[in-house]
This record gives C-alpha cells, structure tokens and sequence, in this order.
C-alpha cells in the first residue's frame, strides 16, 4: 500500500498500536503497561525527529514546495473527501512539540492511580488526535483528529482529575465542543464554496489555490472558524473553560492540554480561518485582534491575584496563548513566526509547569500558595526546575520565551497601521505582570517560610520524574538559545499567507 | 393477472415466508421444541437477509401502485439489519416464565409490522401506503402491550393505539381532500394535479399538513410526539427498541418519498418551512425533555424524538444528497440506539434496574457492557470516530447543499443542539465511569444473544463509518434511482 510509504502516516498509527498493545495488557500488570506506554511515546519521539531531519534534508535539497511529503487518498468519494497529508514548517515544530510532551506525559503520569492502563488508553487516543490534525491538510479528516482530541478530556479529568471535576469536565467539553459546532458549520460554508467550477473539495491547499470563497461568504466563514478555534486557544471571552479544566485535570492531562491542545486553536486559527479566508481576516481581522489583547492583559492581571498554582498557571496559559491568536493577526512574517516560537515555547514552559506542580501537590496534597513555603530547601531539583520554568515564561534571555516574546512584538510593532501598534504596546504590559506573578509565586513558594511542619520531611524528585522535567527544561533552553535552527524551518510556512493577505492590498 | 409482478418484490416475498415458517413453526412442532423459535426465527431471518442483497429488481407493478428501485431496496436492507439485531437480542427475553407462552406471537407481529413497512416504502398509491401504515402500526400496539402483567405495559399499548388511529384519521382526511382536489391517489397523477394548480390552493395545503401530522406520528416528530415517552417507557425494551428504529426509520423514507414525490412542486413554497419548523421544534424540545430524565428508556424516547429531527435535516435538502445521508443516518442510528438499548436489555433482564443513578459504577463491574453503552453514546452524539459523527456530519452536508441561507442557520440550530444532547449523551457515560456506588450492578454475563447483537452493533458503530464504502454504496442506490427527485 501506497500510503504505508509515507512516514507521516506513522504519527497516527503508532499511538493506536500503542493504544492496541495497551489493551492486551493485563490491569494489574503495572510494568508492561508502563512498558507499552514509554515504547509508544519513545517512537514517536524518535519518528518527530526524524522528520524534522527529513524536512531539513528536503529544504536543503532545494524543494521550495509549501508542503512536503504531501499524498492523498480518497475516502469519501461522492463529498470529494480524501485523507490528505502533507507537513510544512509550522507542523513539524507542532509535531515536534507534541512528541515531546506526549514524552514527558508519560512519564510525569507514572504513578497514575488508580487504574492506569485505560488512562493511558485515553491519553494515547488524545495523542492520536493531536498528531492526526498537525499531518492533515484536509478540512474533514482535520475536524475529525481535531474533535478525537477533545473527547477523551472530559473522561481524563473527570475520571484521574481533583477538585470540582466534575464541573470542570463538563464545562471544558461542551466549550469546546461548542467551539467545534461553529467550526463544523465554517467547515461545510467553506466546502461548498471551494471551487468556482464546480468540483468542490475539502483540501487547504486546493482551496487556497482556488481562492474562490465569495467576500461576502468569507465575512461569515472567518468569524466562525476563528471562533470555533479561538475557544480551543482560550481566546477572551470564550477561555473560562480553561482555568477550570487546567485545575482539576491530573498532571499528565494538563501538560498535554496546555501543552499541545492549546495549540491546535492557534494553528487552526492560522492554517484554516487566515489562510482560507484573507480577505475577511485583511477586514475584520481586527476584532479578534482587540479580543485577543484583552486576553493577554487580562489573563496575566488573573493570574496576579489567584493563589492555587494551577490557576495561577491557567491564566498565564490565557495570556500566553493570547500572544500567539496576537501575533497571527499582525498578517506579518516576523511577527507569524514569533507566534510558532511562542507556541513551542509556551507549550514546552506551561507543560514543565503543570509537571513540577503536579509533583509538588504529589507531595504536599495542597496547591494553595498560602500553605506552602520554603520549598527549594525541602526539594531543590523541583524549587529549581521551577525557577527555570519561571524564567522563561518572565522571558529572561537565554530561555524561550525571551525569543518568542521579542519576535512577536518586533512583528507586531511592524505593522503599519496606529491601531495595531496601539495594541502591541499595550499588550506589551503583559510582560510586567508576568513578572509580577512570577516572582510572587517564586518568592512565596521556594523562598518563603515554611508553612506546615509536616513538610520538611518531603522527598525530592524520583528518577522518571527528572527524566520527565528534565526533557523540557532542556527543550526550553535549546529553544531559548538556539532560536535561529526553529526559525529557520518555521519561516518560509508564511510564504503562502503573507503572499495572499499582500495581493489583498495591492 | 400476472404473476411474474411478484419477482418485482423478492424481499417482501421472502420476508412472507419466514412469516410463514416460523407461524408454521409455531403452530405444528411439539411443545418441547418451542424453546427453539427464537433462535429458529433468528436463523432464518439471517437466510432472508442473504436473499434480501440479491441484486434489486427496478420498476413497478401491481397497476404501478408498488415500485421497486434501487433506493428501496437499499432502504429495505437497512431495515432487514436492524431487525435482526432487534430479533437476536430478544431471544432471552421471550424465553422467560412470563413471555414465553406468546413468544411465537412476538416474532410473527415483528416479521408482519416489518412487511407493512415495505409496503409504506414501495408504495406510489395512496390506498397501499395506508394499508402498509395500519399494518406497521395497529400490532405494534400488541407488542406494546406484551408484558400485560404490568400496568405501564398496558397503558403503553392503550396510548399507542389512541394516537395511531387518530394520526391515522387525520391523515386519511387529508388523503380524501388531496382526492378531492386531484381525482386520483396515484403519487404520479397527484403531482400533476398539484403542479397544475396556480398560486396558493389552500385545500391542498391543508391536505399536505395533514399528511405531514400522520406521518409525523410514526416518527415522532414534534408536535406529535406526545406518545413516545411513555410508549417506550412501558414497552418491553425489545419493543421499544424496534419503534425507535425501524418504524421510525421506514416511517422517515416514506416521508421523505411523499414530500419530493407529491408534494415535489410545493417545496419551495411551502413544505420546504413547514418542515423546517418542525425540525427546530423537534430537535430543540426533544434535546430539553432528555437532559430531565432519570429512566433510561424515557432517556432514550426524547433522545430519540430529536434523533428524528437530524434525520429530517436529509429531508428539507429533497436532493439525492440528501436522501443519501438520511438513509445513511438512520443505518447508523440503529447500530448506536440499538446498542443502547441491547445494554438496557441485558440490564434489566438480569436485575430490572433501568434508571441512571443506577448505572453508577458500571464500568467497575461491568466493564464491556459500560464501554458498549458508552460507544452508542459517543456515536449518538456525534463524536469521532465513530459511525454517529460521520453519519451527523453528511448530514448536514446534505442540508447545506441546497446552498440557501436559511437552511445554513437551521444546520446552525443543529448543531447547537448536538451541544445540548452531548450534555445528556454524557451524563450516562459520567454515571457509568466516574460516579461510584457502594451497590452497583453486580458483575452478571448477559445471554450469549445479547452479546452477540451487542458485537454487531459496536461493529457498526466503529466500522460503518471509517470504511467509506458504506456511505459511498448508499449513495450510488440513490443516484441509480433517478425518477425520485423528478417534482422538485
């Protein structure tokens, strides 16, 4: 078979073998479950980095193409609807990335109890989904990856989460699921203007090409992709679903969810809703762009005055995630690429995050900042992995967010017009009050008084659990000072947006 | 007369004789070997299915009162499926101390009903479909009332037959108005009739409308659909489950060849909203009563009353998209809800439990049946991968492609709704995985039939959507069968 010869391909059936071999496993074998779990997660590891070795060698090659390894198969053929694959340099960050903090994930999950082998089921089907979208460029298989990614959340937080679970679940998934209604009915407006002749289709790429979705269609359609994703990307007002899930969601979960999952809604916001619609995104684009500002001022101002470090962490995400919905909007190259930067370097932090408070709250059962102090004495590896994560997400330099962070706004301030650049500057205060936030958790938390005596007698990191931090502390640092190799593969993926979006003004 | 009409009609043919053995069956064995029928109804059913795939005949007969083309036949071998998994999982349940005298009676209404539902499909005259829709309709109040040692069964079968016969009143009224109007019954003869007429023909309109009211009984349309909770609450389950899909899906093809076929002129005008209001009703109303209820089988009667909306969505397209992605939509819909139902079955064949709260910790002991009910679910609800997102998703598709702004924002309306209903899809599976219960269901093995119709539903559920030949086969019937969409 044809389709067996395309390594992306791959990114999707190993997870279902792993989630296969996981259901062969016995639910009291503990070690074969972990066994099938790290086999899984170590080949996708090694198949993202090969590929990232494939596109390098393809790019180097000369092969100017937008995308690589492309290959279609017909699945649904009376709706023109194909399996069609293809990555350029933004999905091969993503995939990457997601590579990564599955990695991680299973490894910050270890002691998952109680029954660990369906919640690493349910944790490599959501991984399914994610690899699903980045290696699709079809509409329908991308909404389908896309919604196989959101439902096992509401069973992972519901069934291995804290707190008000319930509540959280539910409300994360009708969110977001509602999020994916809009999309659904963009998805079939854009299908049914994809082409001027007649021979409709669901691929991005021939959809752009085209180029025939009406102006007055495209006023409707961008609105409700850009929705349908902004909800997944906790754009302001539609991000209250985040803290809560984030909250309650257990470690592992959180990691992925900020991690990876965050992501989709902005690469879907750039792949689908810009890409496919810049006329509307050229006119109305700036909307979204004053939402999105709200989000990054407001979830950073959330974060000052919360005292669970989850929440804490949640809005950060919002900000942060509100950077990336930001910078696309700014329809410029630096500033399109300091948004991948900063979704790698986001997801990379918040998952590092969500790990080390994860294992704190594994030790103390608490997460309230007011309960807890002192910790870098009681366990330095953690109280320092957290300052790392700090850091980079404050922007210091030599860490990602630094790179991410000043690329964004270097874009951003780019942009001709007064508005957007009224914009940038105010959203530039975010940073500030990420400091803010930081420094006061940081302060409290690691160098503070210790609070409960019970806790001096806490251990520090077990191995799987610096194996699982370190990975990302040194996946935030490579990126933080090697920021060149990643732009280098992410750049040219604009080529087709800020090509179309300037013919637009011609 | 000519006999060789009858080679027009080989699954009706057939399903008479499977009828007729299992009567036979029933009547002439000793009493010993009635333990069997069950399973010989079932065994010979399978042998019908077979024969039913034999390629169709196409063309009318019988004074072209009946027509056979490709998209009935498929629509009939949808129906055939359903069925039998309907026949399989009430095997146990027939045997039993209370059932059994009258097991014979079971199959013999359920094969009868089925055969006036055929007719219904196959029906271009009036006085045919009548006779198919009162053969579809009056035993199903019997079977209604198959558990009579209980009250709510009784009861059940009196609402049912209530409002049968006065949807069926309603209906008939509006077939003699559409006789008055046009002289004739024949489908072809009243859409001339009606393409005749100039301007807007009140008469007509009132006929259509109560047409749309009888019909829009049997698949529990809202305003119409005041029966369904308690019917399905008081029928046996095996029955219950037979209403929500096959009835429903036969009564909701007919529907859709009368509208495109008589009515075919009026669409634009007139049909096209009142259609589209009983869809917003139907799906909106039976989406708020579902997320109230704490009986299962009610659960899953208001799912199902809005269940019935989606699949009207194929109807308002009254284009061979459309038509395509209904039947395709109800082949899936009988895999997810009879595999709810299966569940609902085994449980309460084996403890009588049927509320919600008592499903508390299912998965903890019973893990294979709390992951069957949780695929129909999923697949009910429209989540990937499974049969349901699929089959809610050509469906829409088929809406939209009649490319007017209206229909766009009831698909909006839509799926809004697939919202709301995954909120109560959810419920179920919360209850099942993540509330515990000190009392939960004991660990039991249900009847080796149960489990054999809850293997071909999950089957379905995960299959008939990833493997595209189902949809693409559907749809090829449907593009065969030309002459449907001729009035539109």
């Amino acid at each position: 078979m044809e389709i067996f010869s395309n390594i992306l391909i791959y990114f999707v059936i190993v997870p279902l073998l792993t989630i296969g071999g996981l259901a062969l496993t016995s639910n009291k074998g503990i070690k074969a479950i972990r066994a099938v779990a790290v086999a899984g997660a170590s080949v996708l590891m090694v198949l993202a980095i090969w590929l990232v070795m494939i596109f390098l060698r393809e790019r180097g090659a000369g092969n100017q193409a937008d995308m690589i390894l492309t290959g279609s198969w017909m699945w649904y053929e009376p709706l023109n609807v194909k399996l069609a694959l293809g990555v350029d340099g933004v999905s091969v960050v993503m995939i990457l990335l997601s590579a990564f903090i599955v990695f991680a994930g299973v490894f910050a999950s270890w002691k998952m109890n109680p029954l660990p082998k369906q919640f690493f089921l349910w944790f490599f089907l959501l991984s399914t989904g994610v690899f699903g979208f980045f290696i699709s460029i079809d509409l329908f298989t991308m909404f389908m990856f896309y919604e196989v990614a959101l439902i096992p959340m509401y069973l992972l937080i519901g069934v291995w989460g804290s707190g008000n679970k319930n509540y959280s679940a539910m409300k994360l998934t009708l969110m977001l699921m509602g999020g994916s209604a809009f999309l659904m009915l963009g998805i079939i407006g854009i299908y049914f203007h994809s082409s001027a002749d007649g021979q409709l289709t669901m691929n991005i790429l021939e959809i752009a090409k085209n180029n025939a979705i009406p102006a007055s269609w495209q006023m409707w359609l961008f609105p409700l992709t850009f929705i349908g994703f902004g909800v997944l990307g906790a754009m302001f007002p539609f991000h209250t679903w985040s803290p809560d899930g984030h909250a309650s969601a257990p470690t592992a979960v959180s990691m992925l969810h900020a991690g990876v999952l965050m992501k989709l809604g902005g690469y879907g916001c750039f792949r689908i809703a810009i890409f496919l619609m810049p006329a509307a995104a050229q006119s109305i684009g700036w909307i979204f762009l004053l939402l999105t500002g709200i989000s990054i001022v407001y979830g950073a101002f959330s974060a000052c005055v919360q005292t669970d470090l989850k929440y804490i962490n949640a809005y950060s995400s919002v900000s942060h995630c509100g950077m990336v919905l930001f910078a696309i909007l700014m329809f410029n190259h630096t500033a399109m690429t300091g948004a991948v930067l900063q979704m790698l370097s986001h997801g990379l932090m918040t998952a590092l995050f969500f790990a080390l408070i994860g294992m704190i709250y594994g030790r103390t059962h608490t997460r309230d900042i007011r309960e807890m102090g002192g910790m870098m004495h009681i366990m330095p590896y953690l109280g320092v992995g957290y300052v790392i994560a700090g850091l980079a997400s404050l922007g210091l330099p030599g860490l990602s967010g630094f790179a991410a962070e000043m690329t964004i706004f270097f874009g951003s301030f780019q942009h001709p017009d007064m508005f957007h650049r009224v914009l940038t500057v105010a959203a530039t205060c975010s940073i500030v009050i990420t400091a803010v936030y930081i420094l006061r958790v940081v302060a409290k938390l690691l160098f503070g008084v210790v609070q409960d005596e019970h806790h001096r007698s806490l251990t520090d990191a077990t191995w799987e659990e610096r194996l699982s931090t370190a990975t990302l502390i040194l996946a935030v640092v490579a990126i933080g000072c090697f920021p060149n190799f990643f732009i280098d593969i992410i750049r040219d993926s604009f080529n087709p947006i800020v090509d179309a979006l300037q013919a637009l003004k011609m | 007369m000519d006999y060789s009409q009858f080679l027009m009609m080989p699954q009706e043919i057939g399903l008479l004789a499977v009828f007729l053995l299992v009567f036979l069956y029933d009547t002439f064995m000793p009493r010993t070997t009635q333990r069997a029928l069950p399973l010989v109804t079932v065994v010979f059913f399978g042998v019908y299915i077979a024969w039913a795939f034999l390629p169709p005949a196409a063309g009318k007969c019988f004074g072209e009162m009946f027509e056979a083309s490709n998209a009935t036949w498929g629509m009939k071998n949808i129906l055939n499926i359903g069925v039998f998994i309907v026949l399989l999982q009430s095997v146990k349940w027939t045997n039993n101390d209370f059932v059994s005298v009258r097991r014979g009676e079971f199959y013999e209404l359920i094969l009868l009903t089925l055969l006036g539902m055929f007719l219904m499909i196959s029906a271009r005259h009036f006085l045919l479909f009548v006779i198919g829709l009162e053969t579809a309709s009056l035993p199903l109040a019997a079977l209604a009332a198959f558990e009579k040692r209980y009250y709510e069964s009784r009861e059940a079968a009196a609402k049912y037959v209530m409002t049968a016969v006065f949807s069926s009143a309603i209906l008939l009224m509006g077939l003699s108005l559409l006789y008055g109007a046009c002289g004739s019954l024949y489908f072809s003869n009243l859409a001339f009739g009606i393409s005749a007429v100039n301007g807007i023909n009140w008469m007509l309109i009132v006929a259509l409308a109560f047409v749309m009211a009888g019909v829009g009984f049997k698949i529990s349309l809202v305003p119409f659909h005041l029966w369904t909770a308690d019917v399905y609450q008081g029928a046996p389950t095996a029955v219950t489950g037979y209403l929500s899909v096959i009835s429903k899906g036969s009564a909701a093809f007919a529907f859709m060849v009368i509208l495109v076929q008589v009515f075919g002129t009026l669409y634009q005008e007139v049909w096209q909203w009142m259609l589209y209001a009983l869809i917003v009703l139907t799906i909106t109303v039976g989406n708020l009563f579902a997320m109230r209820q704490r009986n299962l089988k009610r659960f899953l009667a208001f799912s199902s009353v809005s269940q019935a909306g989606y699949v009207m969505l194929g109807v308002i397209a009254a284009n061979q998209v459309g038509m395509a992605s209904m039947m395709y939509y109800i082949l899936v819909y009988i895999f997810s809800n009879l595999a709810a139902f299966g569940v609902v079955m085994a449980i309460e064949n084996h403890c009588g439990k049927v509320t919600i709260d008592d499903y508390n910790g299912l998965f903890k002991t019973n893990p294979w049946l709390a992951f069957t009910m949780m695929l129909a679910m999923f697949s009910l609800g429209g989540i990937p991968p499974f049969a349901g997102f699929f089959s809610k998703f050509f469906i829409f598709v088929g809406a939209a492609s009649t490319g007017s702004v209206a229909i766009y924002v009831l698909v909006f309306i839509a799926l809004v709704n697939t919202i709301i209903s995954l909120y109560y899809y959810l419920l179920v599976v919360k209850a099942m995985f993540i509330r515990q219960d000190e009392c939960a269901i004991e660990r039991f093995k249900s009847h080796w039939t149960e489990r054999a119709a809850m293997v071909i539903c999950v089957a379905g559920i995960i299959f008939v959507g990833l493997a595209s030949c189902v949809y693409t086969s559907i749809v090829t019937l449907v593009e065969e069968s030309p002459n449907l969409f001729m009035m539109i």
